[in-house]
């Protein structure tokens, strides 16, 4: 409190808050490294092991099932009203500016290049990434994944290859699925709001786009898939003794899933971006 | 070192100077035991003392750290995860709780280690998993999801599933843990019945004594990571070691022993 107080104690306290964000950069790159070590291995295992690679895509189309199909519904739902919200949320600023034309533009700008791949990404984080964790924490906590090892089976192979391939097949699907729904409620707004007849809102929205706008939230939404199956499996796998160790495996899957997300959207983000100023 | 008779008795699982630990605490402090095949050793032991550990570490679900776990021959210790694989092949677990996988039928999970390490058609897979099932007396319960069935039926489902691979060593954790006296006694019928009809070494790791006796060959006693006692089932049973008597008679511990086998089994973490 005194000013006359040497700055002495004042030194030791920011080594100490250094050494603190060290060990927090030292265990996040760890965790990282823990995630591209699970998806090399589960890919690996489909090189290694040529004769059950069919038993593999067999299980791959049963988690496409539930990871993307099942998904359908509910991403639906969500990016359609998404849809509507950036449609009135645009026309709040366009109307000012008497630019209600552009409303199409502005929601297939937005929902393509990000919302919908962010939006559907986050939808199968609750769903599925969720789901990897509590199935492959609750299996840890049964002996299951023991079992899998006495019995010369490779929990990984077994569990995360299926999962990575219908990840990596199906977020895209779903990402393009949801840029559709997202214009599909846009243009719910521009028909009954901003005297677009549908024919003339996709019209409008097909002019506003490159194909370059779609294909960056596809790239993005591949790298999403694979991400969200890691986190999920490796918090999975990563779960202690007991029960409520499945839940919090489970909860730390869905954070650092978004968190991953949102960080590597950011990053595609500037470097489309930077691309897009050097092209 | 190893005192291996030149006669038919070759050990199918060996270990020596045994030492297994979790972190920096010693769970296991060098053990040496042989079990010959088609022989039925019980490993007895009290919650803590390190018979799991033991078991996970024959399976090579845990690594020594030092020492040397020869099954088959092949150090585990070692082994590449080929070779290990290749162990796993001839070996059969059935675990405690029984950990038949959850999102499968009773049958697939039976079928499981056929489909995934044979080459053998769908329909003789089928055939077989019968044939498993009703040797554990669960015919018809293919169809069946794991948690359909109940305590004692979950085990009898794993056992079929450890027998799929007609191993040549069958590991039983805890058989009859969790189960009423009847059941568990069904349970030692059926591991009596399965020595009986397969030229198998059984190893069996319980604290049921009845059990024990009624099944061993051999019974090695475990107590606080050593081997306390090791021999044939009526020579443990007739043993005057105080404390091998006091495992026998269920003699509780002084209450700081006890206080330090609790934190273990907490410790331990299985």
């Amino acid at each position: 409190m005194s000013p006359a107080q040497p700055t002495q104690p004042h030194r030791y306290v920011s080594a100490a808050v250094l050494s603190g964000i060290g060990a927090r950069t030292e265990s996040s790159l760890a965790y990282l490294g823990g995630l591209a070590a699970l998806v090399g291995k589960s890919l690996a295992s489909l090189l290694t092991s040529p004769l059950k690679r069919g038993r593999t895509f067999q299980r791959a189309v049963h988690q496409a099932m539930i990871v993307g199909v099942r998904a359908i519904p509910i991403i639906t739902l969500i990016t359609f009203f998404v849809g509507v919200i950036i449609a009135l949320q645009g026309a709040y600023g366009l109307r000012r500016l008497g630019a209600m034309q552009l409303v199409a533009g502005l929601v297939a700008i937005s929902i393509t290049r990000e919302l919908g791949p962010l939006v559907a990404a986050i939808v199968v984080i609750g769903r599925s990434g969720s789901s990897f964790a509590a199935e492959i924490g609750a299996m840890r906590v049964s002996e299951e994944l023991d079992a899998l090892k006495t019995m010369a089976l490779d929990p990984v192979a077994f569990l995360v290859t299926p999962k990575l391939l219908a990840m990596v097949v199906m977020m895209p699907c779903l990402a393009i699925w949801s840029d559709l729904m997202g214009v599909t409620g846009g243009a719910l707004f521009g028909v009954t709001g901003a005297g677009f007849t549908f024919g003339s809102y996709f019209m409008a929205t097909r002019e506003a786009l490159v194909l370059r706008d779609v294909t960056t939230g596809i790239v993005k939404s591949l790298v999403f898939g694979i991400v969200i199956t890691a986190v999920g499996c490796y918090e999975g796998f990563s779960t202690g003794a007991g029960a409520e160790e499945v839940g919090r495996s489970t909860t730390s899957a869905v954070v650092i899933s978004i968190l991953l997300v949102v960080l590597i959207d950011l990053t595609f983000t500037y470097l489309f971006y930077s691309a897009g100023h050097s092209v | 070192m190893s005192p291996v008779s030149a006669a038919s008795a070759t050990p199918v699982i060996a270990t020596r100077g045994l030492r297994v630990s979790y972190g920096d605490r010693e769970v296991l402090h060098g053990l040496d035991f042989e079990v010959m095949q088609r022989e039925t050793v019980v490993i007895l032991g009290g919650s803590g003392s390190g018979k799991s550990t033991l078991l996970r570490t024959l399976v090579g679900l845990e690594k020594p750290s030092s020492g040397e776990v020869l099954v088959k021959g092949t150090d585990l210790a070692r082994a590449t995860s080929r070779e290990l694989d290749s162990i796993r092949k001839k070996i059969g677990l059935s675990f405690q709780g029984g950990a038949l996988i959850g999102s499968m039928t009773v049958g697939e999970n039976i079928a499981l280690p056929l489909l995934e390490h044979s080459n053998l058609a769908p329909s003789t897979i089928e055939v077989m998993v019968r044939i498993k099932l009703e040797q554990v007396g669960l015919s018809g319960f293919e169809h069946f999801t794991p948690s359909q069935l109940s305590g004692g039926m979950k085990k009898r489902a794993a056992i079929a599933r450890a027998l799929a691979m007609d191993p040549e060593i069958l590991f039983f954790d805890e058989p009859s843990a969790g189960l009423d006296p009847i059941m568990a006694a069904g349970i030692d019928d059926l591991i009596l019945n399965l020595k009986k009809a397969y030229a198998m070494s059984i190893i069996v790791v319980t604290h049921e004594l009845a059990s024990a006796f009624l099944i061993a060959d051999r019974i090695l006693l475990i107590d606080r990571g050593n081997i306390l006692a090791m021999g044939p089932a009526k020579e443990i049973q007739e043993s005057t070691q105080p404390r091998v008597r006091q495992f026998l008679d269920r003699i509780a511990d002084s209450t700081a022993d006890d206080e330090v086998d609790h934190l273990r089994m907490f410790t331990e973490g299985i």
